[in-house]
């Protein structure tokens, strides 16, 4: 499974923001950490805004700032912010839908949506920082390895 | 002897305890069962209970106790080689009294039960849920578990 660009980075964001509620960030910081565009962020950042997720604070030092709960906003809420899991939301029709064929390959397809959806469902924002903390605590080995393979190659 | 768990802010001052299920603790199973799932299931939890609080040493059938009174309780044993699997801890299953959700209790009933899987030698914890229990596959996702290497598949018989 892919997710768009703009999935991606809404993702991103909302997990910066959330790992550390009170602090506010400008977008200039998120897009620097992760290597994406300041715009197209600014522009996921206002989606999400009007998703009540972050609120964009003014003035000196104004940044964004996570206003969701962590515990219970799941990454499925976020992707659907921006992309549809599963079939055609908007109710667009597929070539060959309605014959046997087309049927029986929905069928199938069904099922990979349907565990996608599940999955995506059951992934909160804080669990998902706890696979991102768990990942930090590994970059130091992965950097080891790395270094390793690259003392072997040199 | 119960271990006591004490779990941080969200209760402050709750203290649960874990003791294996007397024979006592059928009714008060069966009424959080029906609580949960709205069915009353009184036969078959006296039969898995036979199985799983028989004291055999790789079974498990644990109680979360806050005061006197049962709030939750959790089932599971190590199967060896099922599915060609080295020794597994199953979770069958795991229930919360309603009103003390959400306070940790989940977290210490399957902390307590995956002590004693790991004591009795298992190396992973799974477990089956349904697809649309999403508050369960919260939780078990918030336990650090992942999709594992098996599938489960099914097909209606005529
Ligand atoms: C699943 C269950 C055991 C959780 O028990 P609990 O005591 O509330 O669990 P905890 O308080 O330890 O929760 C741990 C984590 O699980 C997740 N979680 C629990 N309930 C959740 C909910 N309603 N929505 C989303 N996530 C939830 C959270 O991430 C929570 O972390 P937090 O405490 O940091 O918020 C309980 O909700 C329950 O008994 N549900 C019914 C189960 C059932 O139907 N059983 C029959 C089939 S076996």
């Amino acid at each position: 499974m892919r997710l768009q660009t703009a999935t991606r980075i809404a993702i991103f964001a909302v997990l910066e923001l959330a790992a550390e509620p009170e602090r506010q960030l400008s977008a200039a910081e998120i897009a620097s950490r992760f290597g994406i565009s300041v715009n197209h962020l600014a522009k996921v950042l206002r989606t999400l805004g009007r998703a009540g997720l972050v609120e964009a604070l003014r003035g000196v030092g104004g940044g964004y700032r996570f206003r969701g709960n962590a515990k219970r906003v799941t990454l499925l809420d976020v992707i659907l912010l921006f992309e549809p899991v599963g079939p055609a939301a908007d109710g667009s029709r597929e070539p060959g839908q309605d014959t046997p064929d087309g049927r029986a390959l929905r069928r199938v397809l069904n099922e990979i949506d349907d565990i996608a959806r599940a999955t995506l469902s059951s992934i909160s924002l804080a669990t998902m920082l706890k696979l991102v903390g768990q990942e930090k605590s590994q970059e130091p080995l992965r950097r080891a390895a790395r270094r390793a393979a690259v003392d072997v190659v040199g | 002897m119960a271990i006591v768990h004490r779990k941080a802010e969200t209760v402050p001052a709750a203290e649960v305890a874990v003791r294996p299920a007397e024979a006592s603790d059928l009714a008060t199973i069966v009424a959080l069962d029906t609580e949960a799932t709205g069915l009353s299931k009184a036969s078959y939890w006296k039969d898995r209970f036979a199985w799983y609080a028989s004291g055999h040493k790789e079974r498990f059938f644990l109680i979360a106790e806050h005061g006197k009174e049962p709030v939750g309780f959790i089932v599971g044993e190590v199967r060896a080689w099922e599915f060609g699997s080295p020794p597994a801890g199953w979770v069958f299953a795991i229930n919360v009294k309603d009103d003390a959700r959400l306070h940790g209790l989940g977290t210490v009933l399957f902390d307590a039960l995956c002590a004693r899987f790991r004591k009795a030698g298992a190396k992973t914890v799974r477990t089956m849920l349904a697809k649309d229990a999403q508050v369960i596959m919260s939780f078990f996702r918030s336990q650090g578990m992942m999709a594992g290497p098996f599938i489960e598949l099914e097909k209606r018989l005529a």
